[in-house]
């Protein structure tokens, strides 16, 4: 049996999205946005995998499948970007101060800490794209000689972090507006915290999904000019 | 024969597919999907791409993304080592910044919609 899971290609599939829809459930039932369905089936399956002692490349055999979506489900952002244009182009100022000043606010805080944590500089230019899309970080991190494979790990658990807690964060600080909170999620938490804002409602969703392209594109600027600062 | 969410599938790939072709062109660290988005923003703008023509596959896939992320999530168990050494950094970082760009990104967009209100409120009592 162990034998056959760790040839499987549906095996590991099936418990993620088992463990997915266990964790709607679970969140309808508690009323909890910290029982994260993303977050629940990550864990439940490394869990698994680790004691059935299937490795990653195994698992992924399946699992890339799903993550060949991406590109097409990031490409159809496009549509409900398009159902609020209207709203976009009456609040097009507020839209582009709110997500330059997330970026700006990205790469300041970074190097805020890199310098109060005592960071070198490939530490600190590993950091600086955390917040955009896997694509563009990589390229980003690469590009500045920082660790790539540390890179994707923190915009991972950023995205992840973001979905979880982005509703909480937005009721702290008092974000009432369904613009500004869909412009929050994509902009600190790109695509992850937009399939949130998604959830919130399709101005939110909309919003979001612009703030991953816009951000995406201005840390590639921005990071270019930070990474001379450190 | 009904083949509706065949071509609207189909309108999607070509558009990733040509989002690819532009990054392998063009010199800038823009990845396909961000290309193929602006490219199916603007074909919708413009009419060339009517709403129908992708709606309800686009709306699907919309639907089903956060599953495309679980396996990026987890092929964190590969990263374990090199996160590490640098755990605490790494955690604080995170934390800071992502509280950090929400709020003020949140706020800064939330007081530049509610001044513009105030003003047009303003305008249409006079």
């Amino acid at each position: 049996m162990n034998e056959f899971m760790q040839d499987s290609a549906f095996a590991g599939v099936t418990i993620s999205l088992l463990t997915y829809f266990v964790g709607i459930h679970l969140k309808k039932r508690f009323k909890s946005g910290l029982l994260n369905p993303l977050l629940i089936s990550i864990a439940v399956t490394i869990v698994v995998l680790l004691a059935a002692n299937v490795d990653y490349e195994t698992y992924n055999m399946g699992a890339k499948y799903l993550s060949w979506f991406l590109t097409p489900a990031t490409v159809c952002l496009a549509i409900p970007l398009y159902e609020q244009f209207e709203l976009l182009k009456k609040n097009w100022m507020a839209v582009m101060a709110g997500i330059l000043s997330g970026v700006i606010t990205n790469m300041v805080t970074v190097l805020a800490l890199a310098v109060l944590l005592g960071l070198n500089h490939q530490e600190y230019v590993t950091l600086l794209p955390k917040s955009i899309t896997t694509a563009i970080g990589m390229g980003v991190s690469e590009e500045l000689g920082g660790y790539v494979t540390i890179t994707v790990a923190v915009i991972v658990i950023t995205g992840v972090l973001g979905n979880m807690t982005g509703e909480l964060i937005c009721k702290i600080f008092h974000i009432r507006e369904p613009i500004a909170k869909g412009l929050a999620l994509g902009t600190a938490a790109h695509a992850m915290g937009t399939t949130k804002a998604m959830e919130m409602g399709e101005i939110e969703g909309a919003m979001s999904s612009l703030s991953v392209a816009v951000a995406g594109v201005l840390t590639v600027v921005g990071a270019s000019i930070f990474a001379g600062l450190f | 024969m009904e083949v509706k969410y065949l071509k609207q599938f189909l309108i999607i790939l070509l558009i990733s597919f040509i989002g690819e072709i532009l990054k392998a062109v063009l010199p800038l660290p823009v990845p396909a999907s961000i290309y193929g988005m602006v490219i199916l923003f603007v074909c919708l703008l413009t009419g060339i791409i009517k709403l129908e023509a992708v709606q309800d596959v686009g709306k699907f896939l919309i639907e089903i993304m956060p599953v495309m992320f679980i396996p990026a999530g987890v092929g964190l168990m590969n990263s374990w080592g090199v996160l590490k050494p640098m755990l605490i950094p790494v955690s604080v970082v995170t934390v800071v910044v992502l509280v950090a760009v929400m709020a003020v990104t949140g706020s800064v967009s939330q007081f530049v919609i509610r001044r513009g209100n105030t003003r047009q409120e303003g305008e249409s009592e006079k």
